[in-house]
């Protein structure tokens, strides 16, 4: 049911490397390029930030793995532009032989960045949805995790947390619904909910972490009320 | 169910492999069919090169540790809080502060990508995209923290918040001891980039 991306709780992955450095800017000139080109295209507003994601977790696996961060959203773009006919098979093969065109109306303009990187683009919706679950109330992830639209298709609720039992936190208000925005299906907002997990729960006793906790944001629809 | 299988033909194989190349490429083709201005490109690199980092952050929470009618708005309402000072933008929409405490240490995560509040710390570093993060910060945060250089005592509890939705956290470290006499600005410069993600704390800034 998983996709690689999916990776909470994975062992195998040896140490973390923490920076030496208080703010690094980008380690190569490309990784600015290849962030630049990706928010230059996706302000053309063909595709949303959930199928964005979702075109990153669909790579094969072993590209995915072996890519760097940047690596996954350049070949995410290139996935995309062709998946929403904004560029051919044929123009990716061979970018020399295009013709140049002028810019399209579409296009970020130069001056324009700096108010369109400001904006907020909010995923917060009013809907006459009153939330299921109040503070303090106990709930069930369903189990197994998969997008229920979709086979395969993108998922918020990590396969480590299907299945258990947790405690609701707070609720964010009604948020668009990735499984279902990810594939240009609406938005389909729901209750937003911050849940606790005693990492127990998750993992078991056998833990040096067993009296902590993890808190992941879950939509209503995640969620089992427990009776 | 209708099974997606146009996920099997990738068209990113078209493109060069080295990265480098591939980024030209794509510019390439962006550029000359009209879709990217290279004036949007540079102004986009040039804001999150000098514009947007970590001290944006930082000032939102050296206000905090001053000004207790902040502190209270960033705890309720951390959105508002950070637009108030001039912070927000993509990533940045839905915005929860965390505060630490002699009995919680908050630490954040994304396991399923890279979920990150860059209009306040500015474009995530390598760590925090790594798999060894990614995987491991939800199973065994205290083994994670003590390889950042950061011991959690065992009364203290860790609060791990994986952000698998558009909320980004920010955590807001204690105020060290010995900084009573220090004003906002002095302050801010205490506050470190890994400090708000959870992974250290704020550091001198002659000794960091």
């Amino acid at each position: 049911m998983t996709r690689i991306h999916d990776m909470g709780g994975r062992f195998g992955h040896g140490p973390v490397k923490p920076s030496t450095l208080r703010s690094p800017k980008f380690e190569e000139p490309w990784h600015a390029r290849a962030l630049a080109l990706t928010l230059a295209a996706g302000a053309l507003g063909r595709w949303n930030q959930d199928s964005s994601r979702h075109s990153r977790e669909r790579l094969p696996p072993n590209d995915y793995a072996r890519f760097s961060y940047y690596e996954k959203w350049l070949a995410a773009l290139a996935e995309l532009l062709v998946q929403r006919n904004i560029v051919s098979k044929d123009e990716l093969s061979a970018p020399e032989s295009l013709p140049q065109q002028p810019l399209d109306g579409n296009a970020l303009k130069g001056p324009e960045v700096a108010g369109a990187l400001a904006k907020i683009e909010p995923t917060a919706r009013k809907t006459g949805h009153q939330p299921r679950f109040r503070a303090g109330r106990l709930v069930r992830t369903r189990r197994p995790s998969g997008n229920m639209l979709v086979s395969g298709g993108h998922t918020r609720l990590p396969a480590y947390a299907a299945g258990c039992l947790g405690t609701v936190v707070r609720c964010h208000g009604s948020h668009v619904l990735p499984d279902s925005n990810a594939h240009f299906r609406g938005e389909a907002p729901e209750p937003l909910y911050a849940v606790s997990f005693e990492s127990s729960e998750l993992w078991g006793n056998s833990n040096s972490s067993s009296n902590d906790e993890i808190v992941l944001d879950l939509w209503e629809s995640y969620l089992i009320p427990t009776d | 169910m209708p099974h997606d299988n146009s996920e099997f033909e990738h068209p990113h194989n078209l493109l060069p492999s080295d990265p480098e190349l591939r980024v030209k490429a794509l510019e390439t083709i962006l550029v000359r069919k009209g879709l990217v201005d290279p004036a949007a490109r540079d102004a986009i690199i040039d804001t999150y090169e000098n514009r947007i980092g970590p001290q944006n952050g930082a000032r939102i929470v050296a206000k905090s540790w001053c000004d207790d009618d902040f502190r209270r708005e960033l705890l309720e309402d951390a959105t508002s809080a950070a637009n108030s000072l001039g912070y927000s933008g993509r990533q940045g929409g839905h915005v929860v502060a965390v505060e630490n405490t002699p009995d919680l240490h908050n630490v954040v995560v994304c396991t399923l990508c890279s979920c990150y509040p860059w209009p306040l710390l500015g474009v995530p570093p390598a760590w925090y995209k790594s798999d060894a993060y990614r995987s491991r910060m939800v199973r065994e945060p205290r083994q994670v923290l003590l390889e950042f250089g950061l011991e959690i005592e065992r009364g203290r509890k860790v609060r791990v918040w994986d952000s698998t939705a558009e909320i980004r956290y920010l955590v807001v470290p204690m105020r060290p001891a010995g900084t009573e006499n220090l004003g906002e600005n002095e302050l801010a410069k205490w506050v470190t980039r890994d400090s708000m993600v959870g992974t250290g704390l704020p550091a001198c800034p002659e000794t960091a």
